[in-house]
């Protein structure tokens, strides 16, 4: 077990090395002048001279293998840097964003897990009736769905039309935030977690069906058909305890779509997380905050295929036993 | 022709069997160009039966839809499909209802692959779901399995760390802790090694000693040879014969249908021969015999004209030149 | 496949292929009609597009059946010319994604090395969400219509390649290939006469489920800003637009375009998925 997550992490480091190289060639050949967009419209008020004098500081003077040597140097230390529109420690706004997004994301992981999970096996126990097709079309007209238009139309919908909520921002704005009630994050929330979690059942849904199906067409369901065993008792000993694991793996390994969909639902609601700042870093030319963010989400990707490949090796018997003799 | 009576083999015996099909057929929907629906045809004319203590072997090849059989007969067929004809237990007819209450209780099943065990529960679990007495299920289960010769750290086992072998007398020793009058086995002996072929075969032949009937589903004639009493020969969904074992014997002259003779003669230490041609698939059977196309004696009549099943000589055939 | 399942496969299968291939021709019929539309948006002229304050944000009507936007500009024509334009992004995106994992993933024959850096590649490429790599793709390039379709084409490769990858390696190990080998001919040769024409099948339903994806994520990227410039008449740029008017209760604005795009999506993803499940039945039912 310490064998497998030591692996792991020597795999993080060697994939976290690998993207910030690549990430920052990416970044180092844009058009975008970092100074341009750190000053704004002021730029041209600012003389040349000032403008180089900024660059020194940063260090933009260098050659680019010097300046990623030193971005990285500091990576490696724990410092990304500071956030050029924030004007604040990369770090420090990745961890107040991330709190916000991890509300947003966490809710609409956990709900569209449970749904899509639901529908899944509805639709697999009825193979082929009216109601599987139902839930079949259903979710793949989700899937080709765009995030972003489905939150626009609950949000025109439940907030413009009907009034339930607030439109956008997880906080009124114009209040401090430590005077935002709790009902008041909670009223920001819904609308944006209600978007995310219809946008992820889809998957785990068809997954679960698909599955479902397999295995009670399987010969150990016959033969547990055969011994008596019918109706829920045998769906719950049989085929759930067969198709959970899998389901439950794959939702975690489905994080990347997670953050995806945060980045576009969190875009339409004004959410202030983690989706709504990498966006806002790449329009303003923020290239710490781009770098140290894009960081950040490959950690959330890994963790999230980590947890799936840990759960087939703690709790698959098959998995277990294997690793044990290895 | 029309002279000879059409006498069930059933009714030549005072004792009532333990199961009785007649007449009994299965079909599947198929939908053919489009939105037709039409029905094909996998089993007819099937016909046999089962006394307590009795070993049947119901030898076929494979496709012949005899693993069907199992599942018509404990009721747990895909709900498409369309069965006919009359199944009894015990004197009783086998209606659905009947059918789920002794599934598991009266008629049980040992299944072809390895595979019917789930793969992630405890093989000792998986047996004891057999047993309807709560309190008595470990006891009977861990009997079951020392009778098979089965470690007694099996129970703890998931299927996976077991060997073929293993795994297949487990199979059995679900049939062996229920309380089945009637037990099928679905092919339980393909791809044995000899040693375990013939343990298993033991095993099976141990089954019967408590009265039970035992209905043996096989494409070995050789292995059906060794345990059963009775062979019914089952070709493209019929019955072609049901003869004794004690048929099977020098030329095959006492065996009824060309097709069990045929069989009979291919055998390695017979003449080897093996029949040319295949068993006509389901959905493309002939409208005479079945076996016709492949017959030496077949004649126009046998084209044309569906042969009845009589019973000659103390066993059952289906052909008009028995 | 389970083994319960091969049993009754033979009597199954029949049924199945029928109502597979009528899906298929549905698919096929829905995806003609559209492309008939997207075909229509380059032929109007634009004339409905000509800024006419009179009629800014009338609802939908015979007149202008998806309604008028704030400069008075029909919204069909201006979603038709959307469509347009997102289906050739996507089309040309997808095409160089496809060419891209049909290359990667014949480096496989080349040598070792090559191959695990390719592997090494398309894992690097999975560990970031896609939305992120799109969007540090764009900002180098600095967004407009050629970043877009660099970035997403840029991105897509990887699952293709993959699967491309799987193929290969099993093509690779037939005997006709070791007998070819064996004949001195080169891999060059090799892929061409016995390796190419078995990926065709793949390639192409690969690249048509590609596509709709690659439509989607250049509606989102440029909604969110890094895409198409707000001049180019984009479903992205409409959309994000529309936000500006969440609270005037003109729904026409978002429903109407966004609701093609989700139908364009999907009458190319329904025929991406119902070719492969008639040309590909057993791959087709496991994913």
């Amino acid at each position: 077990m310490i064998k497998f997550i030591l692996k792991k992490i020597g795999k993080l480091i060697g994939l976290l090395a690998a993207i910030s190289i690549l990430s920052f060639v990416l970044i180092s050949y844009s058009p975008v002048d970092p100074v341009r967009s750190y000053i704004g419209a002021e730029i041209a008020r600012i003389s040349p001279e000032q403008q180089k004098n900024i660059e020194a500081y940063w260090g933009l003077d260098q050659s680019k293998p010097q300046q990623f040597l030193q971005w990285a140097k500091a990576v490696a230390q724990g410092n990304l840097g500071n956030s050029l529109i924030y004007r604040k420690p990369v770090s420090e706004i990745i961890i107040e964003r991330f709190t916000a997004s991890l509300a947003l994301m966490g809710l609409a992981w956990l709900f569209s897990g449970v749904l899509g999970f639901f529908l899944g096996i509805l639709g697999g126990m009825n193979e082929g009736s009216t109601l599987d097709r139902f839930i079949k079309t259903y979710c793949f007209i989700l899937a080709s769905t765009p995030a972003f238009w489905l939150g626009l139309l609950l949000l025109m919908f439940f907030a413009s039309y009907l009034g339930w909520f607030p439109v956008g921002l997880a906080s009124p704005a114009g209040i401090l935030s430590e005077e935002v009630s709790f009902v008041d994050k909670i009223n920001h929330l819904i609308l944006p977690v209600l978007t995310l979690s219809i946008v992820g059942v889809a998957g785990i849904a068809l997954h679960t069906r698909e599955k479902l199906v397999e295995v009670l067409n399987s010969e150990f369901i016959r033969f547990a058909r055969a011994k008596g065993e019918s109706g829920m008792k045998l769906l719950w000993r049989h085929g759930l305890r067969n198709i959970s694991l899998p389901a439950i793996s794959l939702h975690f390994a489905s994080f990347g779509e997670l953050f995806g969909g945060a980045v576009l639902t969190e875009q339409v609601f004004s959410y202030p997380g983690l989706g709504q700042a990498v966006v806002k870093a790449g329009l303003g030319g923020d290239v710490p905050l781009l770098l140290g963010i894009t960081l950040f989400s490959v950690v959330f990707i890994f963790f999230g295929n980590f947890m799936a490949d840990l759960l087939y090796v703690a709790i698959d018997p098959r998995m277990k036993i294997k690793t044990v003799n290895d | 022709m029309s002279s000879m009576e059409k006498t069930p083999l059933s009714e030549t015996k005072e004792m009532q069997p333990l199961l009785k099909v007649r007449d009994f057929s299965l079909a599947f929907p198929q939908y053919e160009n489009g939105f037709q629906e039409t029905y094909i045809q996998v089993i007819r004319d099937f016909e046999l039966s089962i006394y307590p203590g009795e070993i049947v072997a119901v030898v076929g090849s494979s496709g012949s839809g005899k693993s069907l059989l199992a599942d018509s007969i404990l009721g747990i067929l895909p709900e498409n499909a369309k069965t006919g004809g009359k199944i009894y237990f015990e004197g009783t007819r086998l209606t659905k209802r009947r059918q789920e209450q002794l599934r598991g209780n009266a008629i049980s099943l040992i299944p072809q692959s390895v595979k019917a065990l789930d793969p992630l529960m405890k093989t000792g679990k998986q047996v004891q779901s057999i047993v309807r007495d709560k309190k008595a299920k470990k006891r009977i289960q861990r009997e079951a399995f020392q009778k098979l010769g089965l470690p007694a750290n099996t129970d703890k086992k998931y299927p996976f760390e077991l060997s073929g072998g293993m795994a297949r007398r487990v199979l059995i020793a679900t049939a062996m802790a229920s309380e089945a009058r009637l037990i099928i086995a679905d092919e339980p002996t393909p791809g044995l090694d000899k040693k375990t072929l013939r343990e298993i075969l033991q095993n099976i032949k141990q089954l019967s000693e408590n009265n039970r009937g035992i209905m043996f589903i096989t494409h070995d004639i050789h292995a059906a040879l060794k345990i059963a009493d009775k062979i019914a020969v089952f070709y493209g969904g019929e019955t072609l014969e049901i003869a004794r074992k004690e048929d099977f014997s020098g030329d095959g002259e006492n065996l009824r249908h060309p097709y069990t003779k045929a069989l009979w003669r291919a055998l390695p230490e017979n003449d080897f021969k093996a029949l040319k041609g295949n068993q006509p698939e389901a959905g493309r059977v002939p409208k005479g015999c079945v076996f016709e196309p492949r017959c030496p004696i077949a004649t126009d009549f046998c084209k044309k004209n569906k042969p009845k099943s009589e019973i000659i000589n103390n066993g059952m055939v289906r052909c008009f030149y028995a | 496949m389970t083994e319960a399942i091969s049993k009754y496969w033979p009597l199954k299968r029949s049924g199945k292929r029928n109502r597979r291939k009528r899906a298929l021709v549905f698919s096929g019929i829905a995806v003609a009609l559209f492309l008939l539309l997207i075909a229509s948006g380059f032929l109007i002229g634009q004339e409905g597009l000509r800024v006419n304050f009179d009629g800014a944000f009338s609802a939908p009507s015979l007149a202008h059946p998806f309604g008028t936007d704030w400069l008075g500009r029909d919204m069909f024509i201006r979603t038709v010319k959307g469509l347009a334009l997102s289906f050739w992004v996507g089309l040309l995106a997808a095409f160089i994604s496809a060419v891209i994992a049909l290359l990667l993933s014949l480096l496989l024959l080349v040598n070792k090395t090559l191959d695990s850096l390719v592997t090494g590649l398309i894992d690097l490429f999975l560990a970031v969400p896609h939305i992120v790599s799109l969007i540090l793709i764009s900002f180098m390039l600095g967004g407009g219509l050629y970043g877009v379709v660099i970035a997403v084409a840029l991105t897509h490769w990887p699952r293709l390649a993959r699967l491309l990858r799987a193929e290969i390696m099993q093509i690779k190990n037939t005997e006709y290939i070791a007998v070819s080998r064996n004949l001195g001919k080169s891999w060059f040769w090799i892929a061409k006469h016995h390796i190419l024409p078995h990926l065709i099948p793949q390639l192409a339903i690969g690249f048509i489920l590609m596509f709709p994806h690659a439509i989607l994520h250049e509606a989102s990227i440029t909604f969110l800003g890094f895409g198409l410039s707000s001049e180019q008449p984009a479903i992205g740029i409409i959309l994000s637009e529309a936000m500006g008017y969440l609270s005037s209760g003109m729904w026409w604005l978002a429903v109407f375009p966004g609701l093609m795009l989700l139908l364009m999506v999907a009458v190319f993803d329904n025929l991406g998925r119902n070719l492969r499940k008639v040309f590909d039945p057993l791959k087709g039912q496991k994913q």
